[in-house]
């Protein structure tokens, strides 16, 4: 064994294996350690236990060759160490490689910092072909070091006054074109249709044909009055999404002014440092955080390269938001519904089991850290509520945007249709119902005494998405 | 357009006005009502009722109706104390509290009695 660090060791320049200083089968990981699961993809030929010693090495400590200052510190504290390798069920070509990395490799608190490591520059490795992160155990004293959630959900309940429901939302359609009042009346819309909250799209920030100021106001006035007519709490996610930090912290400051309960944030796109900083104003100014994530099939969909949305869930909860999408399983977008059930309980419960057939590699403990309630959205509409109340439970913010939109006599009788769906679905199931298997009749009762769903039944009835998901679980042996 | 039907909600309606969660469905029957009390203490919350003069019924704190009752798993008694208050503050809006002692917050929470009011 070439160990670097032994005591009487000389200083001798050249390359070395990997597998010499990284790979250590019989290392119990500790508690305090940072551990990753990365599906490794290599060259043909390789090692397994070479290549996966390399990505330990790559993304801690090592570089391609020895270096005299190795032996100027503690080497074999300070690396990240490849302690066990697994097959990839029904995979010849790939393998799972777990990675422990001891405390001291990383700042408190920075999610950035764990993340340049974990996925810097080992996945431009030319050795491997491929790279995926796949899961990562954030110890506690880590968990606790990190901010989380601004309020989480029960704070948000309270807020709000909405208990023992999912809540209920709906993005603004189109996208992009309308003028700032024509955008407020939407809203205003579906608010007094039913809604709990409206949702600025992830693009909507500033363009000439609706400046960000205009939209805040008009929407404010449509969030006031929907709230006086139906006496119930109402919010619209305004987009503090902005070209840099300083426009971004302007437009959060007027949201507060209007006095409105919640503005919105893209973490992938404006960075998890200006993330965590949005957080943490969120938190000081009593103001829900909603994310959304766009980027992230770029970063998350490939089931052999890039890092997996459970870890970008996870990252999420540390950085900080209330509110994230989360995929719906039934929608237009993509996701395996164990793998989405096994997201979603990362989210937002205290202490979640390693649950392979749910893609969960370890177990993760967030002490008291807030959970970030998911939010399902994507081409749903009334049909998918049974399926989307069993799925998702009370704990999550539902929204149909076509799916309200969409309706035949407008946004009010959309949101009406869907609120009355949804009330139904809670109701059938705490009578100890089948929601899936009773959907139909569950909404059809619900339509006799509700024209507004019994129409959005109508209009929707054949609309469906069967592809099959390009991320799978893999839990299929061949 | 004659297809088309407007969405009949006011300012200045009262029917307008609703109350959350089961408020856009008809009002629970009896037997409706008494499945969402078990479904409460098959959660293991601990039942609650508060009640308020509608027009005050967005403030967060409504007046309790005595304490909540804690550890109580008989129907009829949370029947019998919904009447009792119901009785007690006739023009007043009641709702049904589920409390969670492990989450820190309200189960569920359901106006059970809406009292006729005007705007």
């Amino acid at each position: 064994m070439n160990d670097q660090t032994k005591p009487g060791k000389k200083y001798k320049a050249g390359v070395t294996d990997y597998r010499d200083n990284y790979w250590e089968p019989d290392y119990v990981p500790k508690d305090s350690d940072i551990l990753a699961c990365f599906k490794v993809t290599p060259q043909p030929g390789l090692p397994r236990e070479e290549v996966a010693a390399a990505v330990a090495a790559e993304s801690s400590t090592g570089t391609w060759t020895t270096v005299w200052t190795d032996l100027l510190t503690d080497l074999d504290y300070y690396k990240g160490r490849a302690y066990a390798i697994e097959d990839v069920p029904g995979d010849d070509e790939s393998y799972y490689a777990f990675i422990a990395y001891p405390m001291g490799l990383f700042e408190e608190g920075s999610v950035v910092n764990v993340f340049t490591s974990l996925v810097g520059n080992v996945f431009g490795f030319k050795a491997l072909r491929a790279l995926r992160l796949e899961d990562v155990r954030f110890p506690l004293w880590f968990v606790t070091g990190c901010a989380g959630p601004p309020h989480g959900i029960q704070v948000e309940r309270d807020k709000l006054n909405k208990y023992g429901r999912p809540l209920l939302g709906c993005t603004i359609k189109p996208k992009l074109g309308l003028s700032a009042k024509n955008y407020g009346r939407a809203c205003y819309e579906g608010l007094r249709g039913g809604l709990d909250f409206t949702k600025d799209d992830e693009n909507i920030n500033s363009q000439p044909f609706m400046r960000w100021r205009d939209r805040f106001q008009f929407v404010q006035e449509a969030i006031e009055k929907a709230q006086a007519e139906t006496g119930e709490v109402k919010g619209h996610y305004m987009n503090v999404t902005a070209p840099d930090v300083e426009e971004m912290f302007k437009r959060a400051e007027f949201a507060k002014e209007l006095g409105t309960p919640i503005i919105m944030s893209d973490y992938l796109t404006i960075g998890w440092a200006a993330q965590n900083s949005l957080s943490k104003w969120c938190r000081d100014n009593g103001i829900l955080l909603h994310v959304h994530r766009a980027m992230h099939g770029v970063i998350d969909r490939h089931p052999k390269h890039g890092i997996n949305f459970r870890v970008l869930a996870k990252m999420l909860r540390l950085l900080g938001g209330d509110h994230l999408h989360s995929g719906t399983v039934v929608g237009k977008l993509e996701g395996d519904r164990a793998a989405t059930l096994g997201w979603v309980d990362l989210m937002r419960e205290k202490f979640i089991k390693e649950d392979r057939s749910r893609g969960i590699f370890f177990d993760q403990d967030w002490g008291q850290m807030p959970g970030v309630m998911p939010v399902a959205s994507g081409g749903i509409h009334v049909w998918h509520m049974p399926a989307l109340v069993n799925i998702f439970g009370d704990d999550a913010c539902l929204q149909f945007g076509g799916g309200t939109l969409g309706h035949p006599w407008g946004n009010a009788a959309g949101a009406a249709a869907n609120r009355v769906a949804l009330e139904a679905c809670v109701k059938a199931r705490n009578e100890g119902r089948e929601l899936e298997k009773e959907g139909k009749d569950i909404l059809t009762a619900a339509a006799k005494h509700s024209p507004e769903l019994k129409i959005a039944m109508e209009t929707w009835k054949e609309i469906k998405f069967e592809f099959d998901t390009v991320d799978k679980l893999d839990v299929t042996h061949k | 357009m004659s297809d088309v039907q407007d969405y009949n909600s006011r300012l200045s309606d009262p029917n307008s006005r609703k109350m959350e969660t089961f408020s856009y469905l008809p009002q629970l029957t009896d037997a409706e009502l008494r499945k969402q009390v078990e479904y409460i203490i098959a959660n293991g919350w601990n039942p609650g009722i508060e009640h308020t003069e509608p027009e005050h019924s967005m403030a967060n704190y409504w007046y309790m109706w005595k304490l909540p009752m804690f550890g109580e798993t008989d129907v009829d008694v949370i029947f019998t104390e919904i009447e009792l208050c119901k009785k007690a503050n006739p023009k007043n809006h009641v709702r049904l509290i589920g409390y969670d002692n492990f989450k820190q917050s309200q189960g569920t929470a359901m106006v059970v009695h809406r009292a006729e009011f005007s705007v």
